[in-house]
């Protein structure tokens, strides 16, 4: 049984063989900052598609519209039997009628890149997205940058994310894990494992990353700082980056929900808004 | 123990609702919220923010990257208005522009009518530059044409005067890509004094070497290189010195800021 000042003395006990230790796992500041990420996020993608739809495709370097070659295109074509959704990617081309470029709404087909169902709002008024992206830009943005301070100066992120040499020669053993479903219990549920940092630095990179590449787009900020133009390659790479980290940001989503509720969802819901975390013990 | 159970539920629950708020009602909630004109009063506080904060930055005049001839945009995407519309304009075209005049009036001290050869008589400045429409494409492209501070000082500004209008020969009946309510409207544009004195805040009357075709805004456009395309007025005709923007058309300061576009186009 552990004696550490952050372990809380409720353990249950009247289930000898699923022993648990509950411990205090999440901050408060970092409750705080996960769900206003959280609910920033999610308003940033649905607007930012909206925003999408008013000029679905993406270029590489400076410059870029429909004059000139994009790399990836969201089109609607008139096709024999009515309109049809085509989304080019490259070389590829792919009919993708029903979802991107065509889609319904309450009946109604609507020739859009991004159907109604994902975009803020749902309608197509880039006027409107555009107000909620830069209002929740800002919250974003001073959220993470709250959090990225705090992080450093408490050392929650050299301590609690930044993977230790052991760490990365579990790799292998931790990615075998996942794939078995197989959580940690014990003293190893306490810390993050390998993937899970990884996880999260890789978050917090594609935060940063959309925050600079969101500013690259801006032509006032672009005559502050020029040097953002270079370091993405041009303000419509910058643009093409923005909409690929994203992609990796909504990938993150479905991870981080398909463990929350493989490692448990009520225990881990809890954890992050009272911040305190069951822990089974190695015995079960 | 019961404790610990219904705690669990009701953490359960919230997660479960909080699930389904980022799937399907999130569009309902996002619309009914989009319809609040409290909530949008909430939501028009970020373009205080960012103009606050931009003037900040910008506070030493920065001036937008110029780019090299190599870079101009072979085919450079005309929008907005192509061809203005009415007998007057088709007249303008037909006769090279030779009585169009740009007039600068309102709040200054001495009145001006210049005609194109006046126009092309006045001291110009030359730049390349990148084009970035709201919409989210960017070309770039060389502009030539007299710097708006220099007709402003010799208009002389009176002390009262805050903003530049400029007034233009198009109406525009809005534009699909943007979606939204669009009803059509006489194009006009306003910067504040700040902006319209930056150095590369020009009247531009060539594109590339060669006197503006008429889809990108002949005889004048504005150039306000640190601002978005609809910034950017074509077949300018007037500069109006004003105090106060609510005095015109849907009075938020422009076309598309009276279509709900932000007035500063900075971002």
């Amino acid at each position: 049984m552990s004696t550490a000042i952050d372990t809380a003395p409720d353990l249950v006990r009247d289930a000898p063989r699923r022993r648990r230790e509950v411990i205090y796992r999440h901050t408060f500041l970092v409750r705080l900052t996960h769900w206003l990420n959280a609910l920033a996020i999610v308003i940033m993608i649905g607007s930012g598609l909206n925003i999408f739809n008013a000029h679905p495709h993406l270029y590489w370097g400076q410059k870029g519209s429909e004059l000139d070659r994009p790399f990836l295109s969201i089109d609607d074509v008139n096709g024999a039997k009515g309109p049809r959704g085509v989304t080019t990617i490259g070389p590829v081309k792919l009919d993708t009628t029903g979802v991107l470029g065509v889609s319904t709404d309450h009946g109604q087909v609507l020739q859009k890149a991004w159907p109604s169902w994902l975009t803020i709002p749902s309608n197509q008024d880039l006027a409107d997205a555009r107000h909620w992206h830069f209002f929740f830009a800002w919250i974003l943005a001073i959220n993470g940058l709250v959090y990225l301070l705090w992080s450093l100066v408490s050392r929650h992120l050299q301590r609690d994310l930044w993977p230790t040499v052991g760490d990365l020669k579990s790799i292998p053993r931790s990615v075998l894990d996942h794939i078995r479903l197989k959580h940690p219990t014990g003293e190893a549920a306490k810390r993050y494992n390998v993937l899970q940092r990884l996880a999260y630095l890789g978050l917090i990179t594609l935060v940063v990353l959309m925050v600079l590449t969101g500013l690259t787009m801006s032509p006032g900020f672009d005559a502050f700082a020029p040097w953002l133009l270079d370091l993405f390659g041009g303000r419509q790479s910058a643009r093409s980056i923005h909409f690929l980290c994203a992609s990796g940001i909504v990938a993150f989503i479905v991870v981080h929900l398909a463990e929350v509720v493989l490692a448990g969802p009520v225990n881990e819901v809890k954890s992050m808004i009272t911040g305190r975390y069951a822990v089974r013990s190695d015995h079960d | 123990m019961t404790l610990i159970t219904r705690r669990n539920a009701l953490v359960a629950g919230a997660a479960g609702s909080g699930l389904a708020l980022s799937g399907c009602s999130k569009v309902v909630f996002g619309d009914k919220l989009t319809a609040s004109s409290d909530f949008q009063r909430v939501l028009a506080h970020a373009e205080g923010w960012t103009l606050a904060s931009q003037r900040f930055l910008l506070a030493g005049g920065a001036l937008a990257r110029e780019y090299r001839l190599s870079d101009i945009s072979p085919k450079f995407k005309p929008n907005g208005t192509l061809y203005p519309s009415g007998e007057d304009y088709e007249d303008a075209v037909n006769e090279n522009f030779v009585t169009w005049r740009l007039v600068v009036d309102g709040m200054v001290n001495r009145p001006l009518s210049l005609s194109i050869a006046d126009i092309h008589a006045l001291p110009s400045r030359t730049q390349i530059t990148r084009h970035d429409c709201v919409e989210g494409w960017s070309a770039i492209g060389q502009w030539t044409g007299v710097p708006v501070g220099l007709l402003l000082k010799a208009a002389g500004p009176l002390p009262q005067a805050k903003y530049a209008v400029f007034h233009c020969a198009d109406n525009l009946e809005g534009e699909p890509a943007k979606g939204g309510m669009q009803a059509p409207g006489q194009y006009y544009e306003s910067l504040a004094l700040a902006d319209a004195f930056h150095p590369q805040t020009i009247i531009a009357h060539s594109m590339n070497g060669r006197p503006l075709d008429v889809a990108h805004g002949a005889p004048l456009r504005l150039r306000v290189e640190r601002q978005l395309g609809y910034k950017h007025a074509k077949y300018v005709q007037r500069v109006q010195l004003i105090d106060r923007l609510s005095g015109l058309y849907g009075g938020k300061g422009g076309y598309w800021e009276d279509r709900g576009y932000e007035w500063y186009a900075g971002i």
